[in-house]
């Protein structure tokens, strides 16, 4: 069994510390996103996992073994690199191989190994060539072919897509997906995107300035982020945020005024706060509408519209200056400099207090995690 | 990546076709100035000495035309032996100045430890002190260890002169690696020797024929430390083994423009090696 524990995990570069203590429990088999904005330490901390720089504090075990002093080729790891970092004068079948050349393998064995990553990999015809003679997506196949052959028992990603065009990104981010269910191992994925975090992710870990901020099933960080930093970085396009101050307190729901003076309310839990106290109020645009059908009405300004087909993104300004966003329906007459009504319904509100902490949602959907219910289904079945 | 940084493809940044024209034109000016000497000790090898005095700038004709020189090298003097002399101080000297070289360059780039500055500092002070200045105490070193008159000390003298600009050169092109490449050979568990001879060489062949050339030519020409270090019967190198034609009062011109003539096949041959190692390079990464 191929856990990875990192235990209260630090790395510093001469007198700055870039990661302050990282406890991450990753099971066996599972596919756990880092996400994090540029700089946040993602790709520092899977090199410290793969070996490639030293661990400043910690402890990291692998298979129930401490690994912090192994070289990268002894923790049953296999990276592939952003930039692929395919040997360029060794031919896609050398590439492959070369790892299982080292490790003493027969030929035959090597061939066969070669061959049947190289067919899981849609590359079989490619393996004479040179790296320079493969577009984007075949290097990046290769590189993951590359992985493969070596049988590990973890696979370390770092922004693997980001150097594909759109269109191939989403298609060999289904790819990954599908290689995660066939091969079964255990995948650590490092990307700034959101979309391939949730997309992709049985766990997300979402990093911010060196520290976890949270970690738990997409989902899970969709409905209930525990912190407004998670909030805004998950979800598309981000959530509104407005500030306002805690005008009563109810066992089910608190009641907010904005600093329009509008007033609305949120059901979610008081926890430590106070009537008065500044929060944060946050709504997503796609659960907010136009018009006065929900309970909270806004009122404000039309700046912009961005009509994507099956919905609208209307930008709007409110009287207070606040900006939120509305994800419209798609067939939405709204204009440019109209005044308009959107409304939203208080369940679907997150509070957040001063300092960026999340107030518990009380009525939000409990919706689980498409791993979660395929567990719960088997159960059911079995 | 790395072939973009080799030199010919410096010169080859977008000009307006005037400048064009005038780059070219200089070129071409320092092509004949270099070349002209060349020129003039080949087609006086191939002509009687009477003509050599007449008119050394004539092309060899039917009455002037003569082998003598060639004649009086091949058959009156060990000419093999001074051939063969220069090609095996040469072609070591070489060999390990690509292969030392580049291992300092690859330690000095890739690890850090204790004592790297200061020895990046001490080879960036080969290049910039002559090594003939040593040359006393080179001689002294030398008979102390019993190497005076052999092609050892040469080999070992054209090492020394050879390793400092090799390592300057080298090491940048070998900073131009990605660290991936290595990073992920080390996922593979492979040795760090193995990274040096399977992947770093590799990549650096263009350079390496780069070096090739810089530290071959000077090596061959040298009559320096094959005067003071190998005089001796049986150690000549070419350029040496020829001043015997040049008298105080006769020179036997004749033979001299014959050996010097047959002294420029071999680097001649060499350079077009490496060249082609050049050329190759600089293709191969050109097109993404
Ligand atoms: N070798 C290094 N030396 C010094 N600082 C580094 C080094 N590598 C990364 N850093 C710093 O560590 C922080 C995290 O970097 P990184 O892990 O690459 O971020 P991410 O992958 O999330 O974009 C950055 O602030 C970066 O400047
Ligand atoms: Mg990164």
């Amino acid at each position: 069994m191929a856990d990875v524990q990192l235990k209260n995990i630090k790395k510093n570069y001469g007198d700055v510390e870039v990661l302050h203590g990282i406890e991450l429990d990753i099971k066996h088999g599972e596919f756990v996103v880092l996400v994090g904005a540029s700089g946040c330490g993602k790709s520092t901390l899977l090199r410290l996992i793969a070996g490639l720089e030293d661990i400043s504090s910690g402890e990291l075990s692998i298979a129930d073994r401490v690994v912090n002093n192994l070289p990268p080729a002894k923790r049953g790891i296999a990276m592939v690199f952003q930039s692929y970092a395919l040997y360029p004068h060794m031919s896609v079948f050398k590439n492959m191989s070369y790892g299982l050349k080292i490790a003493g393998k027969s030929k035959a064995d090597i061939r066969e190994k070669v061959e049947e990553a190289a067919r899981i990999l849609h590359i079989d015809h490619l393996l004479d060539r040179l790296p320079r003679e493969l577009s984007g997506g075949q290097r990046q196949r290769v590189a993951i072919g590359r992985a493969i052959v070596r049988d590990p028992n973890v696979f370390l990603f770092d922004e693997p897509l980001s150097n594909l065009d759109a269109a191939l990104r989403v298609k060999t981010r289904v790819e990954i997906s599908k290689l995660h269910q066939e091969l079964g191992a255990t995948i650590i994925y490092v990307t700034h995107d959101q979309v391939e975090a949730m997309t992709l992710g049985d766990k997300i870990v979402v990093m911010n300035e060196g520290r976890v901020e949270q970690c738990g099933s997409p989902l899970e960080l969709y409905q209930h982020p525990k912190t407004q930093f998670v909030a805004g970085f998950i979800g598309s396009p981000k959530m509104n945020f407005m500030d306002g101050r805690v005008s009563a307190i109810n066992s089910e729901y608190l009641d907010i005024k904005l600093s329009n003076g509008t007033i609305t309310q949120a059901h979610v839990e008081s926890a430590d706060l106070a009537i008065g106290d500044s929060v944060t109020i946050g709504i997503r645009p796609e659960h907010m509408q136009e018009g006065t059908d929900a309970e909270m009405v806004l009122e404000g300004q039309v700046t912009l519209v961005e009509q994507l087909g099956e919905a609208s993104f209307v930008y709007m300004q409110l009287d207070d200056g606040a900006e939120i966003i509305v994800r419209a329906s798609g067939e939405s007459t709204t204009t440019i400099g109209e005044r308009i009504k959107v409304c939203f319904s208080p369940v679907s509100a997150h509070v957040f207090s001063q300092s960026g902490q999340a107030m518990r949602r009380l009525k939000a959907g409990n919706v689980k995690s498409h791993a979660e219910l395929a567990r719960l289904k088997a159960v059911g079945a079995g | 990546m790395l072939n973009q940084m080799t030199i010919p493809q410096k010169l080859s940044i977008k000009h307006g076709s005037g400048k064009k024209v005038m780059m070219h034109g200089v070129l071409m000016i320092y092509t004949f100035i270099a070349l002209f000497p060349i020129f003039v000790i080949i087609i006086n090898a191939f002509k009687t000495r009477k003509a050599i005095f007449k008119d050394p700038l004539a092309l060899p004709t039917p009455d002037t035309f003569s082998m003598v020189g060639f004649e009086q090298v091949l058959l009156r003097s060990e000419f093999e032996l001074f051939f063969a002399n220069s090609m095996v101080v040469t072609l070591l000297s070489l060999f390990f100045v690509l292969l030392l070289g580049a291992m300092v360059a690859f330690a000095l780039t890739e690890y850090k430890f204790r004592g790297n500055l200061f020895i990046a500092i001490l080879f960036a002070m080969g290049i910039m002190i002559p090594i003939r200045l040593g040359t006393v105490s080179i001689l002294n070193l030398m008979s102390n260890l019993n190497l005076v008159n052999t092609l050892t000390a040469l080999v070992l003298v054209y090492i020394a002169q050879g390793l400092p600009l090799a390592v300057y050169i080298l090491s940048e092109f070998i900073r131009q690696i990605p660290k991936e490449l290595k990073e992920a050979a080390r996922c593979d568990n492979v040795s760090e020797y193995k990274i040096f001879f399977t992947i770093v060489l590799p990549l650096i062949r263009p350079a390496l024929a780069t070096v090739a050339v810089f530290t071959m030519i000077p090596i061959w020409n040298d009559l320096w430390f094959p005067l003071i270090l190998a005089p001796g019967e049986g150690n000549q190198t070419i350029t040496l083994g020829v001043q015997q034609f040049i008298g105080q009062y006769v020179t036997d011109w004749n033979s001299v423009l014959a050996a010097l003539t047959l002294a420029i096949v071999p680097v001649l041959v060499l350079y077009l090696i490496f060249s082609r190692q050049l050329i190759r390079g600089l293709t191969s990464g050109a097109v993404k």
